[in-house]
């Protein structure tokens, strides 16, 4: 297959976040690098599946302790402890065996979040030895990869990153002598940001159609194909190794306490240097923003910051100060979700910005709940009519009620998601939709549409 | 209530009584009913083959017609209107013809803020090819807006077929992309 892709210029989109070397790089080592994801690469210069070796001459349940030291937080969006995660699925009993199942969530479809891809494009081995790992703590025999459908061109790699590990004795029978057997198996969705939602996803990868599942039961319970499963996002599983590599009690003192470990930060929108910053959790806003992605690109200033993916409710220039961890970022009214940070200049319309956001959101709902689907088309389209000079003076208090109205009273959190922006962005630029309305246009002179 | 401009809805697939166009192909080879029914035996449940085997026989295919996914339940043994329900859910399953390459270009808020509404027209213009609106007279180019491709900080960008195309893509880049495609360089859709 031909494509193009252009060297990366360090000066203009950053792969590890370059300037930051003071902090370790966990993850993204050797990224920017096309040739850095070979088996030999990964052994020769990243000790790689040193970890496994560690990992498999321990007791299951001490490897599971050891996570709860290191005190990781699900890097997916929610940030539910990884150590309690998997400490949920059952074990085995005399009277009783399950078959368990893990599954790496590499669906990320969140609008500003491009970390997994990295991932999986120059560090494939890491996520593979942290999903053995993975599958060794939680005593599973079969371990899937869900790639979202765009990543076809990625699958094709980590099929071959697979059978090297494979042909190296790694993975499938007999790993690495122990007599234990794991196999992971990938899987391609066909473009559903739905499926990045877990029981969704467990759905999607049953040959479903992607709609989220009731709860309970919860997927440690009847996850894939009915058995125990432990769904983990893809940056989640390739920290494993990284873990293990350097104990779980020096991962935890990376970042503040509760808040461990390095997280990869996406920038993207109107900041110099774009690209991936993997950083310590709690380091303020401003010195990501600004120190090292460079600020603003357009000279203007930065008005608005979404934190932590297009579900995050907006930021404002206010909340500079505010430590990028995932308590800290909800202390704000936001949240940290998955560390995709979209930055905004003054010139930016903000009615234009969440319309373009609530369009994704319609169109991507799964139609199961009344609120969600009704809702957010709803509120597409009175955003559409103020967007383009058509808003009428009742419009404001009708897109106001709808959010209450959707907010936890859906199965999956797609709906609340599609509320964040809207309820943020009329709270913090109410001034810009009464203006849309009252003058039929953009208060910073943007023509409608993108 | 009146409303004077409807939301933009995505290319629905099908809407009530539509028919779906009909594929110059008529059946699914045997190496692909094969193979379909090998992946089925990969995973615990072969209901979990139907995405797998959609793929399949859109390669086949170039799309997915009635027919075909008529073909996909009866090579998987599940009820036709499971894979009916699944070919419509998804939006990478096309259910009408593309062109021979699909540009797809992400017009979502990262790329947008980076000019993508622009990159959009341009596609359009240099390829003639109307978005969303199926492939051009001679079945060379269609041109599709979509949703987040993960390239958001280095946005605009874009997705020919299948291949990745990324990375602030400007005028030139875009010229240098056309070019790999009328020269054949890239893989045509479906191969």
């Amino acid at each position: 297959m031909f494509s193009i892709r252009t060297k990366p210029d360090p000066q203009r989109y950053s792969f590890d976040g370059l300037g930051s070397t003071q902090y370790p790089n966990l993850m993204l080592r050797g990224a920017g690098d096309l040739d850095n994801w070979t088996l030999e690469r990964y052994r020769g210069q990243w000790e790689g599946y040193q970890a496994l070796k560690t990992a498999l001459a321990m007791e299951p349940a001490a490897l599971i302790a050891e996570m709860k030291v290191s005190d990781i937080r699900g890097r997916g969006g929610a940030g539910f402890r990884t150590g309690l995660k998997w400490s949920f699925m059952p074990k085995d009993t005399p009277e009783r065996k399950f078959t368990r199942y893990l599954v790496c969530n590499g669906d990320e479809g969140e609008p500003g979040t491009f970390k997994d891809r990295a991932i999986l494009e120059y560090n494939p081995h890491q996520l593979i030895e942290g999903m053995i790992i993975a599958g060794w703590a939680m005593q599973c025999k079969t371990g899937f990869i869900y790639l979202r459908g765009e990543f076809g061109w990625l699958s094709h790699k980590l099929e071959v990153a697979l059978q090297q590990a494979r042909d190296a004795g790694l993975l499938g029978r007999n790993i690495l002598g122990t007599g234990w057997d794991f196999e992971i198996v990938t899987y391609r969705g066909a473009g559903a940001y739905i499926c990045g939602e877990e029981t969704a996803l467990l759905n999607s990868l049953e040959g479903r159609r992607g709609e989220p599942r009731v709860k309970p039961p919860f997927p440690a319970q009847a996850g894939a194909f009915g058995q125990p499963t432990t769904v983990n996002n893809v940056e989640t599983l390739a920290a494993v190794p990284a873990i293990l590599r350097m104990g779980g009690a020096n991962y935890a003192k990376l970042g503040t306490p509760g808040n461990t470990g390095t997280r990869i930060f996406s920038l993207s929108g109107h900041v110099k240097r774009p690209g991936l910053y993997e950083l310590p959790l709690g380091l303020p806003l401003d010195f990501i923003v600004n120190d090292l992605a460079g600020g603003s690109s357009t000279g203007r200033p930065i008005k608005a910051i979404i934190p932590g993916g297009s579900s995050a409710p907006m930021l404002d220039a206010k909340d500079f100060d505010c430590p990028m961890d995932f308590d800290s970022v909800k202390g704000r009214g936001s949240m940290a979700g998955s560390g995709g940070i979209i930055v905004m200049d003054d010139s930016t319309c903000m009615v234009k910005v969440v319309e373009r956001l609530i369009h994704f959101y319609a169109h991507e709902s799964c139609g199961q709940c009344t609120p969600c689907r009704e809702g957010c088309n709803w509120m597409e389209m009175i955003l559409h009519r103020i967007e383009n000079g058509q808003g009428r003076a009742e419009d404001l208090a009708l897109l106001a009620s709808l959010p209450p109205r959707i907010n936890m009273r859906t199965l999956c959190p797609l709906g609340d998601a599609a509320c964040g922006p809207v309820e943020s962005a009329m709270q913090k630029f109410g001034a810009e939709f009464e203006y849309h309305i009252a003058h039929k246009q953009c208060m910073c002179g943007a023509p409608a549409g993108v | 209530m009146n409303h004077p401009l409807t939301p933009e809805t995505s290319a629905e697939p099908l809407a009530p009584g539509q028919r779906l166009p009909v594929s110059e192909r008529k059946q699914l080879s045997p190496e692909a009913v094969a193979e379909i029914q090998a992946i089925a035996g990969r995973y615990p449940d072969k209901l979990a083959g139907t995405l797998p085997a959609l793929y399949i026989a859109q390669r086949e295919f170039g799309f997915l017609s009635l027919s075909a996914m008529k073909q996909v339940a009866a090579a998987l043994g599940v009820p036709e209107p499971h894979v009916y329900g699944v070919a419509t859910f998804y939006t990478m399953f096309k259910k009408e013809p593309v062109g021979r390459y699909h540009f797809q270009v992400c017009t979502n808020l990262c790329c947008a803020l980076n000019g993508a509404g622009e990159l959009l027209r341009k596609v359009a213009a240099r390829t003639g090819a109307v978005p969303g609106e199926g492939p051009t007279g001679d079945g060379m180019w269609s041109v599709e807006e979509v949703e987040c491709l993960a390239s958001c900080g280095s946005g605009p960008c874009l997705q020919v077929n299948e291949g990745v195309f990324d990375e602030f893509v400007d005028e030139a880049k875009l010229e240098a992309i056309l070019d790999a495609c009328r020269r054949g360089e890239t893989s045509p859709w479906g191969e």
